[in-house]
This record gives structure tokens, sequence and C-alpha cells, in this order.
């Protein structure tokens, strides 16, 4: 959390003034017993009633005066807190941004999301509610125990005994209840989850008739969960009763001590009861002050958390070769590749060797899990090999800078995402000065021109989030036509053909082989007819390549490659023998 | 207006239903509830009187100060017990509640029919059960606590005030709606400025989470720095709009505190005027000006508490309404014991349909022999499942009957139907727990060695050896980390366990590589010798070798027979045949 304080720089002044003038409030309630005082022994006992009158101005003028300062207190902490927030959010945004795909598959989506949202409210919240009530709490509390020095020395005493007493309580009675409370929200979650899976189980929780056993199971958590409400509740319902006793136990030595002064002429009447009063605005700000450290604690949890965000660096280092116009990366060449993500137990990759030349077809083929995925993931460098090199053009990846080498790499991912905005806003992806006819041409490649025109607003039609409004065929062609509007080096379909029938599979993939600027093609997929006529074929099983060359030679060769293909082709055989 | 009045009283009703168990303690808290309002009320009169023997100088009476402190002492430790004692009863009433209440609301859920759970999003229900019913306790205890005493200590004060001087509290009387209004002014003048930052909190949101899920691709499209251009600029207007509101709110309190000032002030000047004329004492000056502070708080207090406590009853009208959801019919009750079918499945004139305006199945029959292998096919969301959810009785027919062995299922428990018949769905589904757990979800009670044996009969073994810990790994819900191919084998394992005599198969498609799928295909294939089964057919080999062939489309069965019987007809079956397998 202590991290997070350098991005409230630039608030500085706001972050003086705030407490300041909340200070400021708050010394202007402190002089009100003084002026009670005051209009007991000079108005009342003194028979002075325009004293009287001039001494309840003087009040409604400190609480005028007190107001306005209160308002610009409010208003210099709610800027420092929301221009915060508003950085913090920006600087985790870039932040995130920032981290390889390694960190990102460690951290979660949810977690990111949670970090970005609830998280800085609260602290935004904690650090508006610091500035306005953190300084202004004690400075009221001890500045009661100040007062009271200046009436009377031996009353004043019992001030600082209170004092001490008081925050003994209040602060051990929030440190027993801080982990209780926090183990309350851990049961709380763990009947959540209990109700989260008996909803998404249903079908199967019924097939298997665990109704009871779930309610059972439901139960139990909630029992748990309602005792330690009750404990955490039975300590903190102790606050009250014990600082009210406290206080009041004052009041009585306090009223019993001014007796004794007041008989031996060294306080009057008035100044006990400015002592009384001040007794009673101690209780007052201590309950408060309680009340924000425990919402402080919280805000402190949240910014620690995001702390923790920000203190992740990314494993990759960036390289620093731009490539020029006239130096293609399309040439691929993997040396003896090993590849094990953070925390996996076995390698996803193991000592893949092979290369190819500019513009031709790569098929790779498997099964699932067998690693096509995490090899063509090394070509952009959303992870970099563990061991051995991954070189374009000649030059490892790693020593290329990465906005470049992404730049002459296009991926069509197995997810056919597109974002809110319109068609066109979405291919221009790709890249962001395309004309119109390079989208069109892009579009005729990707099979996807008659989805676009079927389309009422053509290339201006809008996009939904996550292009809800597109048919999952509609969604894959466009963002095929997404990568190609890149007009890539390189160009990655993986697995992107799958919600495509044979047919616009196969003008597809004709059609990627008549570009003018023809890309070197990865076409990974578990489909044997869609690498069947690629240059290179490489077949992958369990991370370790099974086999290496063309169709036919694969068909003659490769094991595994035979039964990848009879398993599919069974279907036509039977069919033509039927 | 009236309508959610009478609504609201609804409610209320029933809620105090779930409190009635609890009334003793209720009662007894609100009992406590006086005794400390009175009790806090009287303390700073005794100061009062106390102050009042402090007069000057050689005027102070001792005799009767220490009594008047002693009563003090014994007021307070009165108090501060009956006030201890109040927040545990209230704890207890409010927390006991809430669980028999989410305890009910659970309950239900399992009698709920899935056309319920189909037609409501998970998170919907999720809401109701944990957040709607946490605000709910919210509300509640602060009702409990709050209001009541509230309400208390305001009649108290103004009582106390009145025997003390009926002139000063008309003063207090007409000064403190001020104090109302000026709250009420901000809420209402801050709303539309909320209102705004929510939206645009919204739509940050929205943004965070596009971007957040798509990072990959957002990096591998170099897009980083248009993505934080378009973060940034609704993060400026998020901060503009958040100052506002945030600023204003805050206001609140100071003018609160103004207002309570003023009212302070006042009853300072027309105490003091009434000291110096001798109608009050100094001690009773002192009380008053005690009382002024304490008599406006309840005010904003129970402003809040009201809003509280109406929220809180629209939360649980929410939590009421899952609740009072009809159930699925009751399982007959001299339903007739039924272990072990032999598998016969007699389909007599079935008709169904999830809405009266769409009808889907109708007049359908069929029968189908024990060991009988029913293929489903037809194109993708035409309703095969529909035939699974008629089946397991998920959804009950319209017209018509389902027979097992001769017992219509209507007349069979659902528990007696369902453990006859063993499901695997593609859409595959794992509980929170073990891999042990999960295999002997039907049959908790089944050996180590049963369980091994499942898991080798449906290829799982081999995977599950080599995870961290075995068969004791731990899986979140939904098989985190597990591969869509090893979650259904584990499926497929868990059916395996307990092989009853009927099964319903839905066949793997794309999600999962050809090589895994064969491996399933065999597990399948081994559960159904001898058995009657339903299998949601895509591969031409199971169609083929199936004893019947539903043809589905558009949610109806538009064809059935066998693979020959239905390319000689020539209809919609030799259509898809062609299409899909032929080329």
């Amino acid at each position: 959390m202590k991290k997070l304080f350098v991005y409230l720089k630039g608030y500085g002044r706001e972050c003086v003034l705030a407490p300041l003038f909340k200070m400021l409030e708050a010394s202007f309630e402190l002089f009100i017993p003084l002026v009670v005082a005051s209009i007991i022994d000079g108005g009342i006992l003194g028979g002075d009633r325009a004293h009287i009158v001039r001494m309840v101005l003087v009040m409604a003028a400190l609480g005028f005066v007190g107001l306005a300062s209160a308002v610009t207190a409010q208003y210099f902490a709610a800027k420092a807190a929301i221009g915060f927030s508003a950085r913090l959010r920006h600087v985790l945004m870039a932040h995130i941004q920032s981290l390889s795909y390694t960190e990102i598959d460690t951290l979660g989506t949810s977690t990111l999301i949670t970090r970005m949202t609830s998280d800085v409210n609260q602290v935004q919240t904690g650090v508006n509610m610091c500035l306005r009530l953190l300084m202004r709490s004690p400075f009221v509390v001890f500045g009661a125990m100040v007062m009271a020095f200046t009436i009377d020395f031996d009353c004043a005493l019992i001030f600082a005994g209170v004092i001490a007493v008081l925050c003994i309580i209040v602060f051990s009675i929030m440190l027993a209840t801080i982990p209780m409370y926090r183990r309350v929200q851990g049961q709380l979650d763990s009947v959540t989850s209990a109700t989260r899976e008996n909803l998404n189980g249903v079908r199967v929780l019924r097939a298997f008739c665990k109704e009871d056993a779930e309610a059972e199971k439901f139960n139990k958590r909630t029992s748990i969960l309602t005792r330690m409400q009750l404990a955490v509740g039975r300590v903190s319902a102790a606050m009250n009763p014990l600082t009210y006793v406290v206080i009041n136990a004052a009041v009585i030595l306090l009223i019993y001590t001014g007796a004794l002064r007041v008989e031996m002429g060294s306080l009057t009447q008035g100044e006990v009861v400015a002592l009384y009063n001040y007794m009673s605005q101690i209780l007052v700000e201590l309950v408060k002050m309680a009340n924000l450290i425990i919402l402080l604690t919280k805000a402190w949890a949240c910014g620690d958390r995001i702390a923790s965000v920000l203190d992740i660096r990314s494993s990759q280092q960036d390289g620093t070769c731009v490539p020029t116009a006239d130096m293609p990366l399309g040439s691929v060449q993997f040396d003896n590749v090993s590849l094990l993500y953070k925390g996996a137990g076995a390698e996803s990759l193991d000592g893949i060797t092979f290369s190819v030349h500019p513009g031709q077809t790569v098929g790779v083929i498997g099964g699932t899990g067998c690693g096509k995925t995490s090899l063509v993931g090394l070509i952009p460098r959303f992870y970099d090999a563990t061991e051995g090199r991954v070189l374009l053009g000649g030059t490892d990846v790693r020593s290329i800078r990465k906005e470049a080498l992404r730049e002459r790499i296009a991926i069509v991912p197995q997810k056919a995402v597109l974002f809110k905005g319109t068609i066109r806003s979405n291919l221009l992806w790709g890249n962001a000065n395309a004309t119109d006819e390079e989208l069109h041409e892009a579009l005729r490649i990707a099979q996807a021109l008659d989805v676009v025109n079927a389309k009422p607003g053509r290339l201006d039609e809008p996009v939904e989030q996550g292009g809800r409004n597109f048919s999952g065929g509609q969604r894959q062609r466009l963002t095929i036509a997404r990568a190609l509007v890149k007009r890539p080096d390189i160009l990655i379909l993986d697995d992107s053909a799958s919600a495509l029938d044979y047919a616009t599979d196969a003008s597809l993939r004709r059609a990627i082989r008549e570009m003018d600027h023809r890309p070197t093609t990865f076409i990974v997929s578990q489909r044997a007819s869609s690498v069947r006529y690629a240059d290179v074929i490489i077949v992958l099983e369990d991370g370790r390549t099974a086999g290496v060359g063309t169709h036919e030679e694969l068909l003659a060769s490769c094991p595994v490659y035979q039964e990848i293909y009879a398993s599919q082709y069974e279907a036509e055989e039977v069919a033509q023998h039927a | 207006m009236r309508k959610d009045h009478a609504a609201q009283h609804a409610t209320l009703l029933r809620v105090m239903r779930y409190i009635r168990p609890h009334l003793l303690k209720l009662g007894v808290s609100l009992l406590l509830a006086l005794v400390t309002v009175a009790l806090t009320l009287y303390v700073p009169i005794l100061i009062g009187r106390a102050i009042d023997c402090i007069v000057s100088p050689g005027h102070v009476d001792f005799a009767l100060l220490k009594s008047t402190l002693i009563t003090i002492g014994a007021c307070i430790a009165l108090t501060a017990l009956a006030q201890w004692a109040q927040s545990e009863l209230n704890n207890r009433v409010t927390y006991d509640t809430v669980r028999d209440i989410r305890r009910d609301a659970f309950a239900h859920l399992q009698q709920l029919p899935l056309k319920y759970i189909d037609a409501h999003p998970t998170g919907e229900t999720v809401s109701r059960m944990i957040a709607d019913v946490d605000t709910f306790a919210d509300g509640l205890l602060m009702g409990f606590t709050q209001l009541f005493s509230g309400v208390m200590t305001i009649l108290g004060t103004l009582v106390f005030m009145v025997t003390l001087s009926p002139m000063i509290t008309l003063v207090v009387v007409l000064v403190t709606p001020i104090s109302l209004l000026v709250a009420n002014f901000i809420a209402k003048s801050t709303h539309d400025m909320f209102v705004l930052q929510s939206k645009t909190r919204g739509e940050q949101t929205a943004l965070i989470d596009e971007a957040m899920n798509e990072q990959k691709l957002v990096q591998a499209f170099a897009r980083e720095d248009e993505t934080l251009a378009q973060f940034d600029e609704i993060n400026e207007r998020l901060r503009a709009c958040s100052l506002r509101a945030v600023f204003f709110s805050s206001l609140t309190n100071p003018c609160t505190r103004f207002v309570n000032s003023l009212v302070y002030a006042a009853v300072a000047l027309t105490g003091a005027l009434a000291a110096a004329s001798g109608s009050l004492t100094i001690g009773g000056l002192s009380s008053f000006l005690s009382y002024a502070n304490q008599y406006t708080k309840p005010f904003n207090e129970i402003s809040g508490v009201i809003t509280e406590v109406q929220n809180a009853l629209a939360c649980a009208a929410r939590i009421f309404e899952l609740i009072d959801e009809p159930a699925q019919t009751p399982d007959p009750e001299n339903a007739e014991p039924f272990e072990h079918a032999l598998g016969e499945v007699v389909i007599d004139d079935v008709s169904f349909s999830y809405t009266p305006e769409r009808p889907l199945i109708e007049d359908f029959s069929l029968r189908v022999k024990p060991g009988q292998r029913v293929a489903i096919v037809g194109p993708t969301g035409c309703g095969k499942t529909t035939m699974i959810n008629l089946l397991m009785r998920f959804y009950d027919v319209n017209s018509g009957a389902i027979s097992v062995d001769g017992h219509e299922t209507r007349f069979l428990t659902r528990r007696c139907l369902r453990r006859n018949i063993g499901m695997v769905l593609q859409d595959t589904w794992l509980a929170s727990g073990t891999i042990r757990d999960n295999i002997a979800m039907g049959k908790p009670d089944a050996s180590e060695a049963d369980i091994i044996a499942a898991a080798k009969a449906a290829h799982a073994h081999g995977f599950i050896r080599r995870l961290p810990d075995g068969y004791n790994t731990v899986i979140r819900e939904n098989g985190e980390g597990l591969s869509q191919g090893q979650k259904q084998l584990l499926c497929i394992a868990r059916v395996m366990l307990c092989l009853p005599p009927i099964l319903i198969l839905d066949e793997a498609t794309s999600s999962i590589d050809t090589r895994t799928e064969l491996r399933i295909q065999d597990a399948f294939a081994k559960m159904m010798q001898g058995r009657t089964s339903f299998i949601v057919a895509h591969r031409l080999s199971t169609i083929r070798h199936a004893d019947v062939i539903l043809v589905m489309k558009d949610g109806r069965v538009i064809e059935q027979g066998t693979h020959a019987s239905l390319l000689a007809q020539g209809g919609f079956y030799s259509e898809l045949y062609h299409a899909q397998f032929a080329q």
C-alpha cells in the first residue's frame, strides 16, 4: 500500500489543506464548552444578559466558520482522493498491458478486473475518509484533553487516564474482531460457492439424486456461518457498553474532583460544566475513529492487493532490434525448442526443430493438449522458449522489439472475439491506416464479403460487446479478415476454421495461397483435411514432434498421423462403401 | 404507491413469521432498549443535579452530591448490561432468522423445476441468496437496534425536556426539522450526479472487462496504446463526475452539524436567559445542552435507518419471490419402489413444449426394448436436449406418458427413476472436491478398488495418476486445469461406477481431438453393452449401428426408423446424411 502513495504526488497541497481545514473546524468545536462556561460564570452567575447574547452569537459564528472550513476540507479531500484513484486506474491499466502472457495466466482475468474496479474504489474511499477524519478525531480527543489542562490540571489528569483506557478498549476489540470478520467473509464465500455450484450442476446433481446431500452440505455451511457471526457480534457488541461505562465513570470522578476544587475555590461551576462537555466530545470522536480504522484496514488490504499487481514485473525483456521494411521475417526456424509453462509439471513442448521458407504453408496437427497452440504462440513471443531458439528471418525473436515483431505477425486465435464498435473499427485493429479497398480485399480473402454485404450498415455495422450479434462462423471469418488487413509476413490460423464448413475452409486456403503478398502461413487444426495440402505438416504428440513432412510422406511413415487420418476419414470411407 | 405499500406490508408479515420463534428474545430486547433509553436520558438529569450541588466555595452539598453520584454509577452499570444483552439478543434473532431463510431458499431450490433454473441466470439466483439476504440482515439488525431506540430516544428526550422547561423544548422542536430538510435537499440534488457516476463507472467496467478478458489479443495486435487512450478518456470523465458526486454528497454531515450547532446555540440562549431569571438551574441548563446534542442525532440516523429497512424489505421480497416459485410437482406419495429396471422404455403419444405458443414435440411414440440403442440426430439446436430433459423428468410432458418397464415415470419417485438412468452430457460439469469424490458422486460408499476400476474403464486412470495428488487432487468447480477431454472422461467414470440399466449419452463434438474421442467412444461402447441407451449422436458409426434413429429438426422428431429405412425414405435424414457424411 505504501508504494501507492506516490500516486498522490501533485495533490500535495490538497493532502495538507484538507486535514488542516478539518482541524480548524474541530478547533472551533473545541471552543464551544469554553463559551458555555463563560455564559454560566459571566452571564448567569454574574447576571449579565448582554454577555449571554454576545456569547451565543459567538457560538453561532463558530458554527458558521466551522461549516466553511469543513466544506473546504471536504472539497480538497474529494479532489485528492478521486484524482488519486483515477491515476491509480490509469497506472494499473498501463501496467497490466505491459505484462506478458505468463503473468496474465498466473493472475487470471477476474482478479485483474476486481483490482481495477472494486479495489480501487475502496482505496479511493479510504483516502478520502483518511484525509477528512484521520487527523480530526485524534485532534478532537487530544484537543479536548489540552483544553481540560488549560482549565484545571488535576481534573485534566482524569482525561489523560480515560483516553488511555478507551484507546486500549477500542483497539483491542478491533484487533480481536478484524480477523474474525475476515473468517466470516471466507465462510460466506463458501456458502456462495455452494449455491452457485448447486445451480450450475443442477442436471448432474439431480441425475445423481444429490438434492438432500446438497441441502445438508448447505445447512452445515450456514450453521458455521451463523456461529461465526454470533461470535464476532458478541465481541464487537462489548464496545458500546464498555466505552459508555468508562466515560461515565470518568464523569463521576470528574464531578467529584470538581466539587472538591470548587470547594477550595480553585474552579468555578461553569468550568465543571465545560469539563463535562469535553468528556462527551471525546466519546463521540472515539467511536468515529474506531469506524474509520475499520474502513481504513479494509482499504489498506485492497491497496496491498493493487500494489502486489503493480509489483509484478514482466518476465520478458523487450528486444532492441527493429527490422527494416526490406528485412522480411517470413522464414521461421525452431532450433531444439522446449517450453515449460510457469507452474506446470511437465514440458508442453520438448525439443522441437523444424524450419520453413517464406511463403510456405505449414500445417500443425495433433490431439488436444499436444502443444499446437503453444508452438505457434512462440512465434509472436507470447511466451519465451525455456530452451532452444526461435528464429525469424534469421534473427532470434527475443532480440526483436515486441511491437515491431507483432506488427509483422498476424494471429487468428481459436476463440473468435470481436470488440464493441463497428466492423470497420474491428478490421482497423490490423492496420489503423488501411483504406476501404484494402479492407474489402482482406474480407474477400477471408470469405467474409457476404457477411458484410448482408448487413445494412456494411462496414459501419455496429458490433456489440464480444461480437454477440454475429454468428460463430461470421465472427471467425471477420477475425481472419482482421488479421489479413495487417498484410503480415507470417499468418497464424490457430484452429480458426473450425466453425467453417469444408467448402469455405477450402476456398479460404486457396485465397490465401493466391495472395500477391503471400505470408508464411501456419494452419493449426485437428482436421486432417485442413492441413492436407500444406507444404510441410508438423505432427505433434505430447509436446514432441511425431513427424514432419508432406501429407503423402506422413501417411506412409507416421503412425500418429495415420491414426488421426483414419479416425476422421472413416466416415467418408464407410460412406463410399455404403 | 398503495400497491407498493400493500406489498411491503405482506413482506413484513412474512418476515414476522420467520421471527415468530424468536418472539420472546425480541420482546426482551425491546424491553432492554426501553431501559437503556430511559437510563441514558436520566443520567444527564442526575449529572445536572450533581452540578447543582457545586455552586461556589463553601456552597458544595457533599452529602447530596455523593448519593447522586452513586445513583449515576448504578444507572450506568445497568445501562451497560442492558445494552450488551440487547445486542446479543438482536444478533441471535437476526442471524438465526437469516440462516432459516437461506436454508428454506436453498431447500426450495432443490425442488424448483429445471424450467425455472434454466430461465434464470445463476448469478441472479446466487445474488438473491447471498447479497440480498445479507442486505436484509443488515437492515433487520439496524431496525432492531436503532429504529426502536431512536424513536424512544426522541420521545424520551421530549418528555424529559418538557418536564425541565416547556419553553426551551419548543425552541428545539422548531429548529430541528431544518436539519432534516437540509439533509434531504442534499440527497435529492446529488442523485443525478450519482446516476451519472454509476453510468460512467459501468461504461468503464465494460471496457475493463473487455480489455482484461482479451488482453492477449490486445497485445497480439499491439493495440496497448489505443486501448489505454480509450480507457483514459472514460477515466477522465469518471474523475470529473465522481468529484462532483463525492464532494456534494459529503456536504451532508457538515451542513447538518451546522444546523445542530444552531439548535445548540438557541438552547444555550433561551436556557441561559431562563437560568439568569432563576427559572432554570445551571445543572438544568447543562442537562438541556446535552439533550440538544442527543436529540438531533436520532433524526439523522432514523432517516438513514428507514431507507435501510425499506431496502431490506425489498431484498426480503426478492428472496420470498424465489421461495414462492412453484415447486416441481411432488413425487406421488404411494409410489411403488422401483430398483434395477430391465430397461424397456415406452414413449406413448407424448406432446411437449417449453412455451405454449411454440409447440415442439407432438404425438410422439416410441418403444425401446431392453438393451436397444437409440440414436438422436439432427442439426445443432434442433432440440436433442429436450429428449434428455423428458427422459430424466427434468421437464414433465404436457400430455401422453413415458414408461420404464411398464411403470409410468410420473408415478415413480424422481429418485427411483434417476437411479436407473446414467447420464453423460457434453457440457461437462464437475463438483468442487477431490477427483475421488467426483467419481463416487453416485455411490459415495464405493471402495477404492471400484473407483479405480471405473476410472480405468473410462480411460481416466492414466491421467489421474499423473495429477499432483492423484485421486486426491482437489479440483475447483468446472474442473479448472483439466482439459475438456479429461473432464469428459471423469464424467464417464462417474457413470461407469454406478452403471445403471439405462444410459443417456451426449457424444462429444469439436472441442475434443479425434484420438481422445476414440477413447471416449470406446468407453461409451463398454458402457452400452447390454444397456438401453439414448445417444445424441454425431458420428456415423454410432448412428449406423443404432437400433432406432430419431431425426430431429426445429425441436421436433420428424423421422424415425433404422438407417436403411430412413435412407430408403429419402427424407430429411438422407439429405442430412449425404451433406454431412458422404461429401
